[in-house]
């Protein structure tokens, strides 16, 4: 039986142990140490160069613009989207006779929500790319047959608005997932709670904002963390999607597509290493804050 | 982090209470509602009408319907634009990669939740770590790595990187799942003579069927879905999977403006997951929720 027990161990580790070394740790392993290095892909010649190109970061405002951007959108995407998916799962909920079973409908409504985060990123820009054309786009085109021909504009052509564009998309394309994600937390809250809230005579917001907001608080963090990722990140959309791509004056560069260009179109293997060291740190700073924000404010169901 | 409580069933409310409770305006919230799911299927029901339109028609007249349905715009995607390659490309890495993902993450797992060992937590942790990591960080040494091994550009490259990234989180999941089950069943097999590898193929694993089925529907759509790690590993266009040939193809019928080719591969790329997602919706969102608050 021991024999049988190591033989079934080893052979149930070790292949997935050596995949997860060879593409995953030595990667990531690599990666720090590309990213003091010069390096442009020849093999051994790289050389220690220090923190020379974490100081160079600080000076190419193609990246600054990149932060810039990432940051605005790691602030207003997730705000966005909860706020959206907050508001359409409690109005669900509450808007059913007597605050019971949700809405009538609602079922249908979560199914044709959630679709777009089947899909892929590449299919949503690409989509999203016509809805935004100038001449036949689909929201030009809206604007016209409303008459509003003055509000028609090349969205993702103008550098005060492809952003935005851009951010309305990530939001489009999650908002669903999270009217589920909370949906379900709204759900396991204690019917008494509500009921108790109806008695006292607390509206609609008094309601959301005493019973609902403190007792789904937990799914409203992982959403953060989850949206703040996808923030971070935006690299299929914006490289699909924008002219350049990056946008216009790098209105919609981020972080990912300075490194894919400065990595396989220019090369700079050792540049692009720095940039994926700086988003590694600035993913784990996110994550480590809206968990440490979360231990302190725990609320305990009553 | 438990988010996913059991829910409780729900009980009905006390007769004194019906009828007479306050029922919130419906007709304001019905309208919200609409307006987001006008806002959801509108463009995704634009593209497919379009799908069907001519050219002039897609240039001239962005809201109106085909005045005959150009089934031709679907032919040519799936052909002349290699939409069916890239599809049939994508069925074959994601197929292999997910089985290859199932299979080791699931192995892990189990040995690592049912078996005490020295090194057990360590392992446990490597594979874990590993999800806190923008791929973002890894592409460059990733990169080299599969050159090195002369797998740039081929199947097999592929399917070993999507599992090897895929495989964390796998790990992660089940191994929840695996310590939750009861061990007598696995203790009567052994009491029966049954060996290690036959409890685990026989018993735990048959037994661990829900949570397989939701990590592999999450998987399964994060795989099909992938587009950075093609985009850097797999270069050849013969080679290319849907999402990276859709990207590559918007570029490039940008230029010679066949729209509505592009709306039908568009289309294209959309059906499969719609079917399932009709098929299936109940899982696939259950699988998802539960797999992003795990």
């Amino acid at each position: 039986m021991r024999h049988g027990r190591w033989r079934f161990l080893a052979g149930a580790l070790i292949p997935a142990l050596v995949l997860h070394v060879v593409f995953v740790l030595s990667p990531y392993a690599q990666a720090f140490y590309l990213s003091l290095t010069d390096w442009t892909g020849v093999a051994g010649e790289a050389h220690f160069v220090g923190a020379g190109n974490y100081a160079r970061l600080g000076g190419d405002s193609l990246f600054l613009d990149a932060v810039r951007n990432n940051a605005v959108m790691l602030i207003v995407v997730p705000l966005v989207t909860i706020g959206i998916g907050l508001f359409l799962a409690s109005v669900m909920q509450l808007g059913g006779r007597g605050g019971r079973r949700g809405i009538a409908g609602s079922g249908a409504y979560q199914i044709v929500y959630f679709f777009p985060q089947l899909l892929s990123l590449v299919v949503i820009a690409v989509l999203w790319g016509f809805v935004y054309n100038p001449n036949n786009g689909l929201l030009n085109g809206a604007l016209r047959a409303a008459g509003l021909d003055g509000l028609t504009r090349s969205w993702l052509a103008s550098p005060s608005l492809a952003l935005p564009a851009v951010m309305a998309v990530l939001v489009w394309s999650s908002v669903g997932f999270y009217v589920v994600l909370f949906s379900a937390a709204i759900d396991g809250i204690p019917r008494e709670l509500f009921e108790a809230a109806l008695l006292d005579g607390a509206g609609g917001w008094a309601t959301f904002r005493r019973v609902t907001l403190p007792l789904v608080r937990e799914s409203v963090q992982v959403a953060f963390v989850y949206l703040g990722i996808a923030a971070l990140d935006a690299f299929a959309v914006v490289q699909v999607m924008t002219v350049g791509p990056g946008g216009p004056d790098g209105a919609t560069e981020v972080i990912g597509l300075s490194l894919y260009r400065n990595a396989f179109q220019y090369g700079k293997f050792g540049y692009a290493s720095a940039m994926g060291v700086a988003l590694f740190f600035a993913t784990l700073t996110l994550a480590v804050l809206a968990l440490r924000s979360g231990r302190k404010e725990r609320l305990e169901p009553a | 982090m438990t988010l996913v409580r059991e829910r409780p069933a729900v009980s009905s409310p006390p007769a004194e209470f019906r009828g007479s409770r306050r029922s919130y305006a419906v007709f304001p919230v019905h309208l919200a509602m609409l307006a987001w799911a006008v806002v959801t299927a509108l463009p995704l029901l634009w593209a497919v009408v379009s799908s069907f339109k001519t050219d002039d028609e897609i240039l001239n007249h962005p809201w109106s319907l085909p005045a005959s349905p150009q089934y031709g715009n679907w032919a040519r995607a799936w052909t002349e634009a290699s939409i069916g390659r890239y599809f049939l490309n994508s069925v074959l890495v994601v197929g292999g990669a997910l089985l290859l993902t199932m299979l080791l993450g699931s192995l892990v797992a189990y040995a690592l939740a049912r078996y005490e060992f020295r090194g057990n937590r360590l392992i446990y942790y490597t594979f874990v770590a590993a999800m806190f990591f923008p791929v973002f960080l890894a592409l460059v040494p990733l990169f080299f790595v599969v050159q090195q091994l002369g797998l740039l550009g081929t199947y097999q490259g592929l399917i070993l990187v999507y599992a090897a990234y895929a495989v964390p989180f796998t790990v992660f999941f089940l191994h929840a799942f695996f310590r939750t089950l009861p061990g007598e069943v696995a203790e009567a097999a052994f009491i029966d003579g049954c060996s290690h590898g036959a409890v685990f193929f026989r018993v735990m694993l048959p037994m661990a069927r829900p949570g397989l089925v939701a990590v592999g529907i999450f998987n399964f759509l994060g795989l099909w879905n992938q587009y950075l790690l093609p985009l850097v590993l797999n270069p050849d266009p013969d080679r290319y999977v849907l999402a990276q040939g859709l990207a590559a193809l918007s570029v490039s019928q940008g230029y010679r403006s066949d729209w509505s080719g592009l709306f039908a591969g568009l289309t294209i790329a959309m059906l499969p997951v719609l079917i399932a997602y009709v098929a299936f919706q109940r899982h696939i969102r259950a699988g998802m929720t539960a797999g992003a608050v795990k």
